[in-house]
């Protein structure tokens, strides 16, 4: 099964020695090694089984202020030799950045927490397929559902982190998640739509009817849309999709967004960004949290931050390179936030639906339209119109564009926060958007 | 001789063996091997901000019964790793029972060199060129506020191994370059990014000074985009500019044309076989045989040779897009479009080079017959949902039309369409064809592959335009 940490440790420990022998002045290594088990039916039939087990080294060497790396899934002595050798030479020759550099030796993590972040229970695939039949099962209960997929994938993942100045930590990680996939047709027009589960541990996933049902529900309820008149309305994101105004914030404040000048959030710092209700947090240390972790992908001790408090921006998201351009320390992200949330509203979500005669409730959007240098936000949308508080009929075809700038000031959450994803936001509503449709 | 089993403890007769003796009883399947190097090297921000290199090897080994696919891949090529592997396919369709289908096509066919553009040209060179690059750009002046150039260069080498003994190979080279600048004006600032690429060395691209024409072409477009104001938003008549811009055919009916998607009966497409679903002067083909292209291959990842396929003939739809588990469930042949990301990734259907051919209007003729709506010349991303059919992309490039004249230039806007009646919408088809660039991939279930695509100019007579302007 999956390898142990002496294993891994053994190969991260040979590239940090064979690199500096061949004169790496520095050197970070990351060992991994996963094993992974899908299982994916359709239409209540076993489609497809696939199991994988994936080896990976990353190796970046340093020589003084020149950096070059190299990625291999063959861990052989012999090919990491030939690759080291061939990495130096490149180190050699690629030209210096003053701020290349291992992160600060005081910045490391100093211990590891257990996270919870591991279940060693095996799933056995027979056991895979007595879920997925219930979730199938459940899922074409309904004479207007015509198609279903639903699968479920086993994780299992073990890593060693290591630079030359000593720094040498890793830990096993786990993930079950099944997902639903229904299709519902009536007069010949099809819709589509899904529910999923996804946890570190088995026993706190979704029961597999719940996921067959709710996928089930939600690909009904879509049938029949209409194409609505171009307007300006109050916009009402599902917690699916209010999630990505976080992962927009994330982007625009990364640190080689701001150091790069191409963040529509440059120069924001301590400036209101949002609604001075808004609380945004990034917690790395939440047991059994999707995107939990003891350090950063640099080795970096992380902690929670609050980065919008009161709707002001408060920390960017900050790794060692960009850091040293900013003149800034390592807040441990470099690779990205973690657990990152709005804190809750103060509205229900009856309350938020009832607080305007007409909103568009969006449940999903479509393509990349989102400028982190400009902020110009412009994307397809599918949804349902809201009147007097109720959902009263789905909604397809259209676009919802604006300003980030403007959507984040024009924010009002809601009170239903929950943690399904690594980035979670509840119900949120934003005050205008041009809609686009006939 | 095969150079996978080279220092591991199986040589290719036992590796045969295994495979025959795992899908005896299959319907069909193989064992592919993948050796796979890489590099990327990327100038940002004045600095060679990254140099990376990459090598990857492993094999996927596949049987099918039926329509149940059973998957198991490693990059340990051993021996245990690989008689681990077969009892777990073994163990899938243990109730299962089919019949091999031996029969593969052949090909003497090369649709490009077995060349390794990573070690055809020097580190050192290519360094330099990422210098000049940035140079170049910022000596156009003070307003260049950002410039990113990177080269992405790739050589894959793949084995198939099918039951009894029947082995299938292929060199893949693979290159693209790409140029970004950030151009900021009064406080606005504005992206503009190109790029090129093929299946040849790099140098075949960037010959003579042609690197300038990218940086150029880059410019211009974040120039065009500074004097961008709100785009409309509502219904209204969309230009295409030829090349690029037919990611909308990409989306809008390539992926709806796909075989799984069809068997299944999840494309808004898997009734249509037969009918009318485009204007008349509409014929689009997927086509793999192009010479060098990005989306070109001499063989799928099942070994099928690649073809020209039409799919839609003066608007009537002709054929699905097949790799051979779609093809046997569905009664007819592989077309040549079994492809996978990589050794980890099971093979679908999926299109190679897309494209619409020439009709005979100008492109004034198309843009003075506009009194109103917008002129499409270059695209960012865009995707799809198959069953419903909605489909989206996003311009880089965009001016308004009014009264038949090019008007202002627009901010990006996502454009939204229907699949199955976009092209019901076309009125008139541009005699300008032209072929993308080269920097195509296309995104399914997952996997990632190289991709082009071509079309002349369109007129589409309705599209919704998502501007913020009412």
């Amino acid at each position: 099964m999956i390898k142990d940490q002496e294993f891994l440790k053994d190969i991260a420990s040979y590239c940090i020695e064979n690199s500096k022998k061949l004169g790496a002045t520095d050197v970070g290594v990351k060992v991994i090694h996963s094993v992974s088990e899908n299982v994916s039916f359709r239409n209540k039939k076993l489609d497809e089984s696939n199991r994988a087990d994936s080896f990976a080294v990353n190796l970046t060497t340093y020589i003084e202020k020149k950096k070059s790396s190299i990625n291999s899934s063959d861990l052989s002595k012999s090919n990491l030799e030939k690759l080291i050798e061939r990495c130096i030479d490149a180190t050699k020759i690629t030209p210096s950045d003053e701020n290349n550099s291992l992160p600060d030796k005081d910045l490391m993590s100093k211990e590891i927490r257990d996270l919870n972040l591991y279940d060693e229970t095996h799933y056995s695939n027979d056991k895979k397929i007595e879920f997925l039949k219930k979730v199938e099962e459940t899922a074409s209960t309904d004479e207007k559902i015509v198609n279903t997929e639903a699968g479920f994938t086993e994780n299992k993942n073990n890593f060693i982190l290591a630079n030359s100045n000593g720094f040498l930590s890793g830990y096993k990680t786990s993930n079950f998640s099944s997902s639903c996939v229904a299709v519902s047709k009536i007069n010949g027009a099809m819709e589509r739509d899904y529910e999923f589960s996804s946890t570190r541990f088995l026993q706190d996933m979704m029961k597999p009817e719940e996921i067959g049902k709710i996928a089930a529900d939600k690909a009904i309820k879509k049938l029949g849309p209409k194409k609505i008149k171009s307007e300006k309305i109050g916009v009402i994101f599902d917690k699916r999709i209010s999630k990505g105004i976080l992962s927009t914030l994330a982007s625009a404040i990364s640190a080689s967004a701001i150091a790069r000048g191409t963040s529509f959030l440059k120069d924001q710092i301590n400036s209101e960004v949002f609604p001075n209700s808004i609380n945004i947090i990034d917690d790395p240390k939440i047991e059994k949290g999707l995107g939990s972790q003891n350090f950063d992908s640099e080795g970096v001790e992380t902690n929670s931050l609050k980065l919008v408090e009161n709707g002001i921006l408060k920390n960017y998201l900050i790794d060692t390179y960009y850091g040293k351009k900013l003149n800034l320390k390592s807040n441990g992200r470099s690779g990205g936030t973690t657990n990152l949330y709005f804190e809750n509203g103060t509205l229900s979500f009856e309350d938020l639906l009832n607080s305007e005669k007409k909103f568009l409730y969006i449940t999903e959007t479509i393509g990349h339209g989102g400028n982190i240098i400009t902020g110009d936000y412009s994307v397809g949308a599918s949804g349902f119109m809201v009147e007097d508080g109720e959902l009263t009929y789905p909604v397809s075809e259209i676009t919802i564009a604006g300003n980030f700038k403007e959507i984040f000031k024009n924010i009002t959450l809601a009170n239903d926060l929950e943690m399904k994803y690594s980035t979670n936001a509840p119900t949120l509503l934003i005050n205008q958007m041009t809609v686009a449709g006939k | 001789m095969s150079n996978f089993f080279k220092d591991t403890d199986i040589d290719t007769s036992q590796a045969e063996a295994i495979v025959t003796e795992t899908l005896k009883n299959c319907d069909d399947g193989e064992l592919y091997l993948e050796n796979h190097k890489s590099e990327s090297i990327v100038l940002d921000d004045n600095k060679i901000k990254s140099s990376t290199y990459n090598s990857d090897q492993g094999y996927g080994f596949r049987a099918v019964t039926g329509e149940v696919v059973a998957y198991s891949h490693s990059n340990d090529i051993s021996k245990e790793s690989l008689r681990k592997s077969s009892e777990n396919l073994k163990d899938t369709l243990k109730s299962k029972k089919g019949t091999y289908n031996h029969e593969i096509p052949k090909t003497n066919s090369k649709y490009y060199e077995n060349i390794n553009p990573i070690e055809s040209k020097t580190f050192d060179s290519k360094i330099d060129l990422l210098n000049s690059v940035n140079n170049y750009l910022r000596s156009k002046g003070s307003i260049v506020n950002q410039v990113t150039a990177n080269f992405l260069g790739e050589h894959k080498s793949i084995e198939i191994i099918r039951s009894d003994n029947q082995v299938l190979k292929d060199d893949r080279p693979l290159v693209r370059f790409n140029v970004s600048v950030v151009l900021e004006k009064d406080g606005k600032k504005e992206t503009g990014v190109y790029g090129v690429g093929g299946r040849q060395s790099y140098d075949d691209y960037l010959k003579e000074g042609s690197w300038k024409d990218v940086c150029d072409e880059a410019f211009r477009i974040a120039n065009v985009n500074l004097e961008s104001k709100p785009a409309p938003a509502g219904e209204m008549k969309v230009v295409l500019g030829p090349g690029w811009p037919a990611i909308l055919i990409h989306e809008a009916i390539g992926h709806g044309l796909e075989g799984d998607f069809n068997r299944k009966k999840t494309s808004a497409f898997h009734n249509l076989m037969g009918q009318q679903v485009a204007s008349e002067g509409v014929t689009i083909v997927d086509d793999g045989t192009l010479h060098q292209r990005r989306g070109s291959l001499t063989i799928d990842d099942e070994g099928t040779p690649t073809e020209n396929t039409v799919l839609i003939e003066n608007g009537i739809l002709k054929n699905y897009m097949q790799d051979r588990l779609n093809a046997r469930l569905m009664g007819t042949k592989s077309t040549g479009s079994g492809r996978r990301e990589s050794y980890k990734h099971v093979v679908l259907p999926r299109m190679r080079n897309t494209m619409m051919l020439s009709g005979k209007y100008s492109q004034d003729e198309m843009i003075s017959s506009v009194d109103k709506g917008i002129f499409a010349v270059s695209f960012g991303g865009g995707q799809v949902d198959i069953t419903s059919g909605k489909f989206v992309f996003n311009c880089t490039e965009a001016y308004e039309i009014n009264n038949g004249k090019i008007g202002s230039p627009i901010k990006g806007a996502t454009l939204i369409g229907d699949g199955p009646s976009i092209l019901k919408e076309v009125s008139l088809v541009g005699n300008d064809m032209k072929l993308d660039p080269g920097i195509g991939t296309c995104g399914k279930a997952g996997q990632g592959v190289p991709v082009g695509v071509a079309q002349p100019s369109i007129l589409i007579n309705k599209m919704t335009v998502g501007g913020t302007k009412l």
